[in-house]
């Protein structure tokens, strides 16, 4: 099987208001290049999967919504007509056909006669390595299998653009694992572009090229992975996107001001600021060093590193990680050096 | 283990007992129908005289009712199939006030029903005399049943998400329908004949309204014997009435079986 081309999506201005009047989406635009994995990431009921099935054709955008697959308008065309593949939540397997015949379905309303069809959908399965499920009936499949299946039959028709709506939610966490780093290599060989719904922040950071962090029905920030790691965009994608400290203060004179003390940086001056930043984005160093100063209140040694809380003055916390090595105590003064690129001052 | 034991024993009791309940009167209609002269009993002798004379006489009302109910599935079948599909993929508002009236006419007396529809169209004299006029009461009937069934068994499988998954494939809405819609619905189509079937070949109470002295099916026929026939003649015809509907449950039983154990 040669790797499918993928193409580049452009959406523009597409929301989604349904019949009774509640807004899924507020219009939005978005890129997304060929042959990059996008991930939409947002709690439920943010307007991933309906922006995914707005892509898909499921769904058609309110009026003034423009889908284009290559600069191609395919805003009009249902999802038959888009040569797209989706992976779904439910795999939506057809109970009626062995997996091969899943697989080959795509082939078989395309007319590809019963033999050429049968020996590209072996093919794909020989790829995913469950050539030995092909007679199987979908009911004596497992759940990881079931995915398996589900993601062959998707790119089995060489779809130009392959959507996934949370495929691992429904397995368990090991295995969750195993297929995410599956799915991630295959992704990369492939080079197709894909689109992921998910409401797992690992899976995002994991499998993104870039990760469009959703909310209520909007985009709250687009990056690459590390971006919204250490640079989220507000409080909301940074505690979405595991644990972040926050420190209060205010800008001033190039200066953020807080009760640990200041901390240069490049922003105009606001009277009321916050700083946003990873636990194991800091490095504490001695007191003398820093122009931020806390005071160790815990330290948990956790074996090949240690966390450590600390405590502002104005009573706040913030959690710090360090290494094995470094000799902390309880009471002791410590300096905190932060890095331009690995925080947000929102 | 004792009192279980002597639960066993008592439950079989009831059971058997039940059981006979029912089956001594049929018992008796079906022997009835091979005895020479039922007054006499069986002393009188075993004859076949009789299941002939109901085959002389009444073997249109046989063929009319095995008519009817083919047609009757038939049309349930073309009606119910795609209904019961487009209800379950867009389940809104009116799909449910559309489901309610479709099963309206279960809750309706069949009597009420019948006398509607010659209120409606018995001045149109060609379709009053024909069968067709029964038929449409019969389908009227038994539609809701085959909806329901097939309904329930399109939502229990999520037709729609499976929809979803063969459109991605590129498969247009008729090969949807073909290839992923009707194989799953297979289930609830047969469940759905099975009842379609027995209701319409044993429907009376329509069908009793609807009739005329041309179109009559069979338990319309065996209210007639029992009326205006000896006793043996009505328990030969009753026994005809047997030996029709029990071969059709058993295979239509045994086939929703085993496509229920494939799926």
């Amino acid at each position: 099987m040669t790797a499918p081309t993928g193409a580049a999506i452009s959406i523009a201005g597409c929301g989604k208001t349904y019949p009774d009047g509640t807004r899924a989406l507020s219009p939005v635009d978005l890129e997304v290049k060929a042959g990059e994995t996008l991930v939409l990431l947002g709690p439920s009921g943010c307007g991933k999967t309906t922006l995914l099935r707005l892509i898909a054709g499921l769904e058609t955008p309110d009026a003034g919504g423009r889908i284009a697959f290559d600069g191609a308008d395919v805003t009009a065309l249902p999802i038959e007509k888009r040569n797209v593949g989706m992976v779904f939540q439910s795999y939506a397997l057809f109970p009626n056909m062995s997996v091969i015949d899943n697989v080959a379905y795509g082939l078989r309303v395309r007319g590809v006669a019963t033999a050429a069809r049968r020996a590209q959908a072996a093919s794909v399965l020989t790829m995913m390595r469950i050539e030995a499920l092909a007679e199987r009936r979908i009911d004596q499949l497992s759940g990881g299998q079931r995915q398996r299946v589900a993601l062959a039959r998707a790119l089995a028709v060489r779809p130009r653009v392959l959507l996934l709506d949370e495929p691992l939610t429904a397995l368990d966490a090991a295995l969750r694992e195993h297929l995410r780093s599956e799915i991630d290599a295959l992704l990369r060989r492939l080079a197709i572009t894909a689109v992921y719904v998910t409401h797992d922040q690992a899976e995002a950071l994991a499998l993104g090229d870039r990760i469009v962090v959703m909310k209520n029905g909007a985009i709250a920030q687009v990056g690459t992975p590390r971006e919204v790691y250490f640079r989220p965009a507000d409080d909301y994608v940074a505690g979405f996107v595991g644990i972040t400290n926050r420190l209060e203060g205010i800008v001033r004179n190039g200066r953020f001001e807080t009760a640990a003390g200041i901390l240069p940086v490049a922003a105009p001056d606001r009277a009321k600021a916050h700083l946003l930043f990873r636990p194991e984005a800091v490095r504490l160093v001695s007191p003398a060093e820093a122009t931020l100063v806390f005071q160790v209140a815990q330290v948990e040694f956790q074996g090949p590193r240690q966390r450590v809380t600390l405590n502002a003055g104005d009573g706040a916390r913030i959690i710090a990680e360090a290494p094995a090595d470094l000799d902390l105590a309880a009471g002791a003064a410590i300096g905190l050096a932060l890095d331009a690129n690995r925080y947000t001052l929102a | 283990m004792k009192t279980h034991r002597l639960t066993f024993a008592f439950q079989l009791f009831v059971t058997l007992l039940a059981a006979a309940f029912l089956m001594v009167p049929a018992g008796a209609s079906i022997l009835a129908g091979f005895t020479a002269n039922y007054f006499r009993g069986v002393s009188s002798g075993l004859t076949l005289d009789w299941v002939k004379q109901v085959l002389a006489l009444y073997s249109d009302t046989i063929w009319l009712s095995i008519g009817i109910a083919l047609g009757t599935l038939a049309a349930t079948l073309v009606l119910a199939v795609p209904a019961a599909w487009a209800l379950v993929r867009r389940p809104s508002r009116l799909a449910r006030i559309v489901e309610e009236v479709v099963t309206l006419p279960v809750a309706v007396p069949g009597l009420a029903l019948a006398l509607a529809l010659i209120l409606a169209y018995g001045a149109i004299r060609e379709f009053r005399m024909s069968p067709a006029f029964i038929l449409t009461g019969h389908v009227l009937y038994t539609l809701p049943f085959m909806l329901r069934a097939v309904m329930a068994v399109l939502a229990a499988v999520d037709i729609r998400s499976l929809e979803e998954g063969a459109a991605s494939l590129g498969a247009s809405p008729l090969q949807r329908f073909f290839h992923v819609v009707l194989p799953n619905a297979k289930g609830g189509i047969l469940a759905g004949a099975l009842m379609v079937v027995t209701l319409s070949i044993g429907e009376f109470n329509l069908t009793w309204m609807l009739h005329t002295p041309l179109t009559k099916t069979l338990p319309v026929g065996l209210a007639d014997s029992y009326a205006s026939m000896r006793l043996e003649i009505a328990s030969a015809y009753t026994l005809v009435f047997f030996v029709m509907i029990v071969p059709l449950l058993l295979a239509l039983q045994l086939f929703g079986r085993t496509t229920g154990s494939a799926r």
